[in-house]
Formats: structure tokens, sequence, C-alpha cells
């Protein structure tokens, strides 16, 4: 039976399980004197049959649909002679590759193997009985489940509790996938770091100067030390991001004080959504951009004011990472600058204070705690930014304060290391989810240092 | 007493000697916020206009008119597909420059037509295989390099050594010009395409079908779930240490690095779970978990600007709580979730970085037709195409540009526009 059908089936009898339970309503809410003495109204308990048939079987459904291709693939590894299953994992993940292709009519030329063959037809048997048995299953707890929806039906039954219980189980599970995301990113980042930190140690990770993660393949090979150190990664990326806090900082925050405190209301309403836009645009153009436009400018200017200049220079990226930021400082500095209260400025005003007096000594001032903790969130933000640095930012790993020179960044290199192939047991892999976890950590603590400094100096006014 | 007055200055006359100077120093301050405002419009106009003009080339181009003989010698008629197309080119050529003998100038001049042709050719037999046999004029997609010189990219002026393409190469496209044979055609293999090595054949389809694939899957998972964390989050959960834990986790979780959940999805799904590599099916669950969180948070504000009378209304007519957030808090509610929800997509189509993570980056020329199947995204393409070293991807990449930002602007657009007419001030 294919999904499909399956699928129609089970909906189906979801439905009539949903309209028997409605009309059961009627029909003993008006044996006993009217549908509103019922304690549910009719279409709950038709929803909670409906729940009784559909629940049990699409939790099976679902475990199948995960469990299934493991079970098959074993089962067909383990009816193949000793031979081939003593081979290495690796080898055998191949063979059974191998198999599921012959399985599909796909065959490669060349000699095909009787046993391979036999393999891939009892795979299709076990796939043909694996839907027989995932179709029979399904069906029978879905029946199972209406009969016993059915059985509960009855004049005084408290269909809506039950349904709203569900549902607020089903709301909850909502809720809970945040965590497990969390939990996901910090396990699986964890535990890859942790295995390179086997094979490098975590002092030579963090204090050693030379980043160069190519592995040899020969042990005479040249230019293939694999050495990670990653001191000027992380000097790369705090280059980049100074550069561009040092466009996006002044820049925003005068805007915001502009928009906020000088421009019309008419002005604000245009030139707020129009900057915005800069923070809706994707990365990757930015990126393009940088690579395209920004880097060959700065390297000839450079070269004509006789500068040697790299053509993937930090401040290319560093600017453009600057300008892609610039709408999020603002926003986030027009709000704390519009929550300081009129009262003060007034005040200030009252003393014969200027309007850019008053912004310097009054407002900023009483805005500093959400203005730094926005800074905090962009910086974080810098870090974190990967396309604009993989397109116009370089790969070398230079330990250098020049602006002019290329550097490298964490999001760099893990993007480097985990594009094209890649076998999961070398450091070189293994790298990335270290640089993962490290970025991770700066960037969590960021955030959280700055919502405490937005909490702790927060002025509350009246 | 009148002597010290003569020796003191009197505040006012301190206030009005500094006043000049700081009315300037307020006007200087003034120009710098405007300034900031300024630049910022202006770097958006650059943006925008370089990527224009770098890219609206991109939909025409070349196409070369040659006169091709259906030669019966080598079309089977009974099996058309199979063909040697690219010979029937090569013949045509030929004959319409017979002066050029020399092996390394007659590559050149196959060069001329688009390997795209043949299939072009192919087409038009299996469409109508009485032609076999006649000539027939048809219009075939050029090289890229002829049409970077038609557009101008290449600049005759240069000495033929520093140029792309010789004078004898130059001499033919004028002689086709000087024939009406070349001319521009609007691009729509552009839409219709998946990607290519050859500039000429390279389009946006594949990728957009699997940006599509992948939006799809990222809202059917996040907006239910979006909105159910919310409604629990705001109308439901008692204030303990659970619900503390879920709700910095969701504000910690929107601000985690992109690429961070590329790790994520690198490592479970695709290592854990062994789903397929470059499926869209996998980058929409990455997109879906990165998306999640701003889901949450819009819908969270959205339930908090309805006003707590109209809940109490619905418990005051006996409906239970529940009822009163599914029959008329959310309703309300729900204009403000769809313009979060549509922002999160957005921003999901706009995302490449975790899609790099999953493998999404693979050369695939197919068009995907279903979520397992192999794709890419069309942030992604144009992230590979900027990576190529032909000056036609050059123009491809800022038209993809031009066509994901497209897409964006609708989007966001229709944000707006929801927000605009539905919202509701209490």
């Amino acid at each position: 039976m294919s999904n499909p059908i399956l699928t129609t089936i089970l909906l189906s009898l979801i439905s009539f399980s949903y309209s028997y339970g409605k009309k059961f309503a009627f029909t003993t809410g008006s044996k006993v004197g009217g549908v509103h003495k019922l304690h549910s109204r009719p279409a709950y308990h038709g929803m909670l049959i409906a729940l009784w048939c559909a629940l049990p079987s699409l939790f099976i459904l679902f475990v199948w649909q995960f469990a299934e291709p493991a079970i098959i693939s074993s089962m067909v590894l383990s009816s193949l002679p000793d031979a081939i299953n003593t081979l290495p994992p690796e080898r055998l993940g191949l063979v059974l590759n191998d198999i599921k292709n012959l399985s599909m009519g796909l065959s490669f030329g060349g000699q095909i193997d009787p046993q391979l063959l036999k393999a891939s037809e009892y795979y299709l048997q076990l796939q043909q009985t694996g839907i027989n048995i995932k179709s029979g299953a399904v069906i029978i707890l879905s029946i199972i489940g209406l009969l016993a929806g059915f059985k509960l039906l009855s004049p005084s039954l408290r269909a809506r509790n039950h349904v709203e219980r569900v549902v607020r189980y089903f709301l909850i599970g909502c809720s809970l996938i945040a965590i497990f995301t969390t939990i996901g990113i910090v396990l699986s980042v964890l535990f890859e770091a942790l295995r390179f930190f086997q094979k490098v140690s975590v002092a030579e990770f963090l204090f050693s100067l030379t980043w160069s993660p190519q592995i040899s393949i020969r042990a005479d090979q040249v230019g293939a030390s694999g050495e990670f150190g990653a001191v000027p990664v992380f000097a790369g990326t705090m280059l980049i991001s100074a550069i561009a806090m040092l466009v996006a900082v002044p820049i925003g925050l005068m805007s915001a004080i502009y928009l906020s405190e000088y421009a019309s209301k008419r002005m604000r309403a245009t030139a707020k959504p129009l900057i915005e836009i800069l923070a809706g645009v994707p990365t990757v153009v930015y990126g393009f951009f940088a690579a395209l436009v920004v880097a060959p400018f700065i390297r000839n200017a450079g070269t004509a004011m006789g500068l040697e200049v790299s053509s993937e220079s930090a401040l290319a990226a560093g600017l453009i990472m600057g300008i892609m930021i610039i709408p999020f400082v603002m926003s986030i500095a027009d709000d704390v600058i519009n929550a300081v209260p009129q009262s003060l400025r007034d005040g200030s005003y009252g003393l014969g204070a200027t309007k850019s007096e008053t912004v310097k000594n009054v407002v900023i001032p009483a805005a500093l705690p959400g203005i730094v903790g926005g800074i905090l969130l962009a910086v974080s933000r810098a870090i974190g930014e990967t396309m604009i640095v993989v397109m116009a930012a370089g790969l070398s790993a230079n330990l250098t304060v020049n602006p002019l020179q290329a550097v490298t960044t964490v999001t760099v290199q893990i993007v480097t290391l985990l594009i094209g192939d890649q076998e999961f047991d070398s450091p070189k892999t293994l790298a990335a989810f270290a640089l993962g976890l490290l970025l991770f950590v700066v960037t969590l603590s960021l955030n959280i240092l700055a919502l405490y400094i937005v909490r702790k100096y927060r002025e509350e006014y009246e | 007493m009148s002597d010290k007055n003569m020796k003191r200055k009197t505040t006012m006359t301190i206030v009005s000697e500094g006043l000049a100077k700081r009315y300037k120093k307020e006007k200087r301050f003034k120009m710098l916020g405007l300034s900031a405002i300024l630049f910022s419009l202006l770097f958006l106009v650059f943006l925008f206009s370089s990527i224009f003009l770098n890219g609206y080339k991109a939909f025409f181009q070349t196409a070369v008119q040659i006169d091709v003989f259906f030669d019966p010698a080598v079309l089977d008629v009974k099996d058309p597909a199979t063909a040697n197309y690219h010979g029937l080119i090569k013949t045509s050529l030929r004959t319409a420059f017979p002066d050029i003998k020399k092996r390394k100038d007659k590559k050149k001049l196959y060069g001329i037509i688009s390997n795209g042709a043949s299939f072009t050719l192919r087409d038009i037999v299996l469409e109508n295989p009485s032609i076999i046999g006649q000539t027939l004029s048809v219009w075939v997609l050029a090289d890229d390099d002829i049409d970077m010189l038609m557009k101008s990219y290449i600049d005759r002026e240069l000495p033929e050594s520093d140029r792309r393409m010789n004078d004898m190469q130059i001499d033919w496209v004028d002689t086709f010009k000087a024939q009406n044979r070349i001319k521009f055609l609007f691009n729509i293999g552009f839409f219709t395409n998946g990607d290519s090595r050859e500039p000429e054949s390279a389009g946006i389809l594949g990728a957009t079908i699997g940006s599509m694939y992948m939006l799809a899957i990222t809202l059917v998972l996040a907006f239910p779930i979006g909105i159910g964390a919310a409604i629990y989050l705001e109308e439901f959960a008692v204030k303990n240490w659970l619900t503390d834990i879920i709700e910095v986790n969701i504000n910690n979780l929107a601000a985690v690095p992109s690429i961070v959940f590329g790790l994520l999805g690198l490592a479970v799904f695709l290592n854990f779970f062994q789903l397929p590599r470059s499926a869209p099916l996998v980058g929409g669950l990455v997109l879906f978990l990165m998306t999640l969180p701003t889901i949450i948070i819009t819908s969270r504000v959205a339930l908090q600007s309805v006003p707590p009378s109209i809940r109490e209304a619905a418990l005051g007519v006996g409906a239970s709580k529940m009822q009163a957030v599914f029959h008329h808090v959310l309703p309300l509610a729900m204009p403000g979730m769809l313009t979060g929800t549509i922002i999160g997509m957005a921003r999901a189509l706009g995302e490449s970085a975790p899609l790099l993570m999953i493998g999404m980056v693979a050369f695939i020329v197919d068009i995907p037709s279903s979520i397992a199947d192999p794709a890419t995204a069309l942030p992604v393409q144009i992230y590979l195409w900027a990576d190529s070293p032909e000056r036609a991807f050059v123009e491809r990449t800022s038209a993809a540009i031009m066509v994901l930002l497209t897409f964006l602007i609708l989007m966001n657009g229709t944000a707006v526009y929801l927000r605009s007419k539905f919202e509701r001030r209490w």
C-alpha cells in the first residue's frame, strides 16, 4: 500500500470519527432534552474521537519512518556472508549503497556481484514487508482507537476537558522545541569539539600563533603541517568586527539621535523604514558587493596613494559589515533614546542648554546602558556574520592589525573547513566544530552580558 | 560696588558671548546627524543602482542565426534524439565561413555558438521530425564571450593579446552583424534552466524551486509551532523556573549566529539521522529552527497587544480559558502573527550561511522534483556564481540578486500591507 493511499484511508477514518462523534452528541442530546444538556458542545465529542483515532496511529507512523531504514539496513547486512559483513564500517556503508542502488535499478556497469544482487532483492522484499506491516499497524491502531473512543461516548462525557488537555500538551511541546534546539546545538558542537581536543590540546588551540589546518596525506608533504593555533583567526575576527563597529556605531547612533530629536514626523516616517531596508538585504548581496565593488575600489585607491593593499583586505569586509549593522544599532539606540522621558529634556532646556548640549549631557548619559547593551549585541552580530567575510575576506590566517591586509575569521574558517569532501574523523573537520563552539560561547556571553547591563543599569522612570 | 561690576562680567554677558559658538556647535551636531542618515540612504541607492547596472543586461542574451541543414545522413529518422547535433552546427558554420582552414581557427569558429545550441536543434527536430532533409535558419544562443562582446564588456580598442577574443573572432561577429544575423533575445533560459557551467545557459529555476521547497517546509513547521509556543508562554504558562528557562532560551536563540544552526544541522540531521545531503528537507528544518525564535517573539507581542478585556468578556460568558484564547484572542492577534511570520520567512529566504554547512553548495544542474532531491537555494546560487571567474557570471549574479530582492520586497510589502490594513489600536 503506497503512502498516499495510506494517508487517504487514515484521513477518512479520522473525519468519519469526527462526524460520528458529533452526530452521537446530537442524537443523545435530543434524547436527554437538548444539546445544551450535555457537558460539552457536540464538536468536542467529535474532536475527542478523532484524536483517539489519529494520535496513536500517527505516533506509530512517525516512529516507523525513522526506525525503518536502520532496521532494514541491519537485516540486509546480517544476511550477507561473513566475508562482507566483517568489513570496516565505511566499506560496509559503500556495499549498502550499492545494494540500494541495485534495488532501484541503477547499476554502474561491470560485473554485478550475484551476492549483492541477491541482497538487493532481499532489500526490496524487506521494504515491501515493511510497508505492509506499517500500513496494517497504522490502520488497525486507528480503528482500535476509534472504537475505544466510541466506547467513551456518553451524555455525561466531559469531552471538552479531554480535548483541551491534549491541546495544552501540544502547546507545551511547541515551547519545549526551543529548549531542545539549544540542547541540540550545545551537544552537537560540544561532542565534536571534545573529539577535536583529544587530538589537539586546548592550550595549543587557544594560544598557539599558527593556523594552517591542511593535514598532510603523505608524511613528506610540504606545506601541510596541520597546525591549529586559533589566535590569528580570532585576531582577524576582532579586526574586522572592530572596523565594522567603527562604521556602525557613530553612524547608527547619530542617525538615531537625529531621527528622535531633530527630524520632523514626516521625515522620520520615511527615513527610518528606508534605512531599515539595509537590514533586510541578504548578507550574500553585501558580500557580492564588497568583493565586486568595494574591495577593488579600496585597492585602487590604496595603490594610487602608494600603499600596498590586499585584494581581500579586512577594510572592505569590515566597512560593508558595518553598513549592514547600522540599522541594527540605529533602531536599538532609537528605542532607548525615545524611552528617556521628556521631562529630563525639558529640565535641561529650562537651564538654557541647546538641543545638542541636552543630547550630549542629559539624553545620552540617561540612555547609556541601553546603548552599550545594543552595541554589545551588534558586536555579537558582527562576530557571527558569515557571508560577507566568506566572500570578501581572505583565507590566509595573518596575525596583523593592518586593515589593508587580508585576514581570516572564525566563520570563514568554519565554512572552508566544512565545504567539500570531508572525512568526519580528521582534526581538520573537527576543528570547525571547535571554532563553532567558541563562536557560540562568545556570542552567547556577549548577549547575556548585554541583557545584564541593560537590566542592571536601567533607570526606572515613572 | 560699581567697581566690582565693571570688573566681573555678568552671567548674561558670559552667556551671550558664548552663544554664537554654541549655536555653531549645535548646527554642526545637527548636520552630523543629517549626514549620518544621508550616508545610509546614499549607500542604499548606490548598492541598488550598482546591482541593477551590473545585472540588467543579463535579462537579454545574444543569439546568432545560422542556416542548419538537417542532414538525413546524420539524423536517424527512427531515433532523432541521439544524433550528433553538434556536428550539424559545425557543418553549418563551416559553410558560412568556407575560408577558415586551420584546425585551431576552426575550433575558435565553433566556439561562437553555445554548447547548449545542440539541445535547441534537437528540440526542433523532436517537435517536427518532417524537417529532416531541409535547411532552416535557426536562432541559437551565442557563446558567453560573444555575448560579452555584444554587451561591450570586452574592449575592442585593447591590443589583441590583452583581449579575450582575437581580431578574427571579432570579424566573424561583425560579419554576422552586417548580415543582421545576430541580435539580443529576451533571456527566457535564465528563468527556466538549472545551473550550468556555461554562463549563457545557466538559470535560476533550480535554485528558486529549491528555495520554495525549503520555505514551504519552514512555514509548515514554524507557523503552527511558533504560534503554539507563543500562546502557551503568553496565555497559559505559570511563572516558574521552567518557563523562565524557556523564555531566556528563546531570546538567546534569536541571537545565535546562523552558521551555528548550520553546524547543528550537519551534526544532527545529516550525521545522526542520516538524512540526505543537499536536500531541501534538511535546509527547511535548519531554517525552521533558525526562524522559530523570531516567530515566537513577534507572536507573543501580537498576543500582548490584544487587551485583557477581550479575554475577560469571553470568560464572563462562560468560555473556558482555551476557548477564550482560540476563539477570541487568536483571531485578533492573527494579523500581527502573520506579519511576523512573513518577515521571518523573508529572512529565511535570504539566508545562506547555514545552508553551506549542509551541502547545499553542490553544483546541481537538475531541477529538484521533491524535498529529498539534491538542490540549492537562491542565495546560495548567488554565492556560487559570484565565485565563478567568467565575466558573464558577474552579470548573472546581479540578475539573480535582483530576482531575490524582488521576492523579498514582495514579502515585506505584504507584511507592511497586512499590518496597515488589519492593525487595530485598542
